[in-house]
């Protein structure tokens, strides 16, 4: 159930100062308004992202343009509370959209969502904030926080612990999300009632930085044109490409092998050195064992022992039972069941095996194994 | 609550309040030819005379305008295009490089779209364009200049221009020389007529009139092409109704301000070297920028500019205003994002500096209470503005 805004609201036992990252859109509104009316000491920011901000929206796409810096100032005029905007576009730049280029040009698949929480809301604003004399940070993201653990939103589908298991217990521990006990349509009748104008905004979707969704031709601009071969299993070419960095493991629209509709055959590997695309067939895609690197272990102790969990593999993707086990600098992990798809540069990120809501740790995916002999995917690096 | 931002905008004065209010509840358009018209019409032209009588100039050279923006506007792109229709040659159009926006950008549009060529005439480390600048500059082609913008003083660091000297160099060049005197009216000395200027703008709400209206001052035979055209209320160089309750209340301001202005300029230093020093008392290496001279030649009465070793200015300005005080990064933004200052860029300063820089301005109304506020705050909130600096690299 959301909170009513008619409703009082017994003080929090230690008000906080809270900094709430205003994006413009209506979550991070109402999860500013939820932080105000508990009573915390809470200062509306807007970080301006984009070097070349546009002036309005088109469609669910895009951010960081005028308009949605006027809507985030409405929306903090109407909880009442201070607004200011925050230039973020030169860490922005630094950190999500060069390292989503380079990434890709690796031949792997990043998230940039996942990157701008890791490096600039809970890493370049939050030390800032801190320094600045906030406790905290908070967003409108769909995800709970329950004795400093990560959890999933009670909205699933809206759920977005996936792209915050990047945090470490540190950053957990000064994050405020107000939102998880919430869904995305409460959310937007909890804007409406408290009478905020973003109530029936678009959701935003795809990457923020690329504006009209191609991010083919985003990608392109960046890297340049780079014919290559792509071959099937035996190393015969099949076909050409503009740039192996376009590809996604997995991916089996615009192959353009030719084939027809008999020739159902699926992105195996992306291989940067050679420039060359693999391809093969969908069980091919198969992999058993997955390598993550970087791991964040939040959920605990970080373990001695392999535990058992569930591992997600993508923004929204199902979960898989499996065995993870810290190994050194490395996350390995053994699904029960084969999974298809799994593409380098994405989050696995371990869920308890009980509820499947805790989020127990994270890593970047590096590497995968089919248990069969041949691998799935090689290594990206 | 300090609030320390007149250079901003500054508090209406009461009479100002009250000549508006009673003229709020006047019916009547002043272009009209009834009695109702001419009683709006007469408050108008006291106002005029009101205007032109504070600033040294004749009735007949205030054209009023919806403010400072507006008249700087005008005065650049409508005499660049008067002069340029009567000699095409003259195409160039010499800018001081710390100028107000609203003659920076007018000239560089001038640029883009109208075949200007623009030179920004530098300034000195304290912000100032000496006359020899100028007298060089135009000196390059004398026969090709359209018009000379300079402002008066600095809206940022206060800097007070040798406007006389300015003003005589375009004058034996034969070029309308136009100034920017939105921040220097009611707090320096301003003459229209023996400022040797062909064009000066102001505007109400610096001074303590209302937001929405202001003045070009043109001098006779100064006719620039008009921006908006209409009815041609202001001696067909700009058109739109005049506001009569707003012309009434810059006019009260405008008495006030220039009658008072003596006395609040001493009022004005002695608050500003106590803000400066009690500021230095917690921060030390806080250095102030533009001319450290308090002189009417020298700096506004009531503006400290000063940089901030190590800290960003919107992070000490959002510090400050939690704890009541209000003041100014002092530059542009776009979409709300604080750009490093064009002046102090202008001045040498590296771009670190410009944005590790406030302006405190003082006005009517201050207080020394207020000063003490700032004193007080500024040393822990610059502690945590470098903090989160270093937090930044």
């Amino acid at each position: 159930m959301s909170n009513s805004p008619v409703t009082p609201t017994p003080p929090p036992a230690r008000p906080l100062r809270v900094l709430a990252a205003m994006s413009g859109g209506v979550d991070s509104a109402v999860a500013a308004a939820r932080a105000a009316e508990a009573g915390h000491d809470v200062v509306g920011v807007h970080l301006a992202l984009s070097k070349n901000p546009s002036s309005y929206r088109t469609g669910a796409r895009g951010c960081c343009t005028v308009e949605d810096s006027r809507d985030a100032r409405r929306a903090a005029d109407a909880i009442g509370i201070p607004f200011y905007v925050w230039d973020m576009a030169e860490e922005f730049d630094r950190d999500v959209v060069r390292d989503f280029v380079s990434e890709y040009a690796a031949g792997r698949t990043p998230n940039p969502c996942l990157r701008c929480n890791e490096k600039i809301k809970f890493a370049a604003v939050l030390d800032r904030a801190v320094a600045l004399g906030f406790d905290a940070v908070c967003t409108g993201h769909h995800a709970r926080l329950l004795g400093g653990v990560l959890h999933r939103s009670v909205d699933t589908a809206k759920d977005q612990s996936y792209v915050l298991a990047v945090l470490r217990p540190d950053q957990l521990a000064r994050a405020m999300f107000p939102l998880g006990d919430v869904t995305k349509d409460e959310v937007r009748r909890e804007a409406a009632r408290r009478g905020l104008a973003v109530a029936d905004k678009p959701d935003s979707h795809d990457v923020c930085f690329i504006a009209d969704g191609d991010t083919a031709g985003f990608l392109g601009r960046r890297l340049g044109s780079a014919p290559g071969p792509v071959v099937d299993a035996s190393g015969e070419v099949v076909g050409r490409h503009d740039g192996a960095y376009a590809y996604t493991v997995g991916q089996r629209r615009g192959l353009n092998l030719g084939g027809g509709t008999v020739d159902r055959r699926y992105v195996l590997s992306i291989e940067p050195v050679s420039n060359t695309v693999r391809v093969g067939p969908a069980e091919a895609l198969d992999v058993d064992e997955i390598t993550a690197e970087r791991p964040v272990w939040s959920g605990g102790p970080a373990p001695s022992e392999p535990v058992r969990c569930q591992v997600q593999l993508r923004a929204h993707g199902e979960v898989h039972p499996c065995t993870a086990r810290l190994d050194g600098g490395l996350l390995r992990i053994r699904l029960d069941a084969p999974a298809r798809g799994v593409a380098a540069g994405q989050a696995a990120v371990l869920y308890d095996e009980a509820t499947g809501t805790a989020v127990l740790g994270s890593g970047t995916i590096s590497a995968t194994r089919s248990a069969r002999a041949e691998p799935a995917s090689s290594p990206a690096m | 609550m300090a609030y320390l931002d007149h250079a901003a905008t500054t508090p209406m004065r009461a009479e100002a309040v009250a000549a508006m209010t009673a003229e709020l509840n006047r019916l009547g358009n002043p272009s009209s030819l009834h009695a109702a018209g001419r009683a709006a019409r007469r408050v108008v032209e006291e106002a005029r005379e009101a205007v032109a009588e504070a600033v040294g100039a004749r009735p007949g050279d205030v054209v009023f305008t919806s403010g400072g923006t507006e008249a700087d506007n005008l005065a650049v792109k409508g005499l660049y295009w008067s002069r340029r229709a009567a000699e095409p040659a003259r195409r160039r159009v010499l800018v001081g490089a710390a100028e107000h926006h609203a003659v920076l950008d007018a000239a560089h549009w001038l640029a883009e779209h109208e075949g200007a060529v623009v030179e920004e005439l530098p300034v000195d480390r304290l912000g100032r364009t000496s006359p020899e600048v100028l007298a060089a500059a135009i000196e390059r082609a004398p026969g090709e200049v359209a018009v000379v913008s300079v402002m008066w003083a600095n809206n940022e660091i206060g800097t007070v221009q040798p406007v006389h000297e300015l003003a005589a160099v375009a004058r034996r060049h034969g070029v309308p020389f136009h100034t920017d005197a939105v921040q220097a009216v009611g707090r320096l000395p301003v003459d229209f007529a023996a400022s040797g200027a062909a064009a000066l703008s102001l505007t109400a709400h610096k001074l303590g009139g209302p937001v929405g209206i202001g003045a070009l001052l043109l001098d006779r035979g100064i006719d620039p092409v008009p921006v908006l055209h209409g009815g041609g209320q202001e001696r067909d160089v700009r058109s739109g109704t005049l506001p009569t309750a707003l012309l009434a209340g810059f006019a009260a301001a405008v008495r006030l301000a220039v009658a008072e202005r003596a006395e609040q300029a001493r009022r004005l230093r002695a608050l500003s070297a106590a803000l400066l020093d009690g500021v230095r008392a917690a921060v030390p290496d806080a250095e102030l920028n533009g001319d450290p001279e308090p002189g009417d030649a020298h700096r506004l009465p009531g503006n400290v500019h000063l940089s901030f070793p190590g800290c960003e200015g919107d992070a000490l300005l959002m510090l400050l205003d939690a704890q009541g005080i209000a003041c100014s990064t002092g530059s542009a933004c776009s979409a709300g994002v604080t750009q490093a200052s064009h002046v102090l860029l202008a001045m040498g300063a590296d771009p670190d500096t410009a944005r590790g820089s406030l302006r405190f301005s003082l006005g009517h109304g201050s207080t020394e209470a207020e000063v003490a506020e700032l004193a007080a705050a500024i040393g822990p909130a610059v502690a945590r503005a470098r903090r989160a600096a270093a937090a930044r690299t």
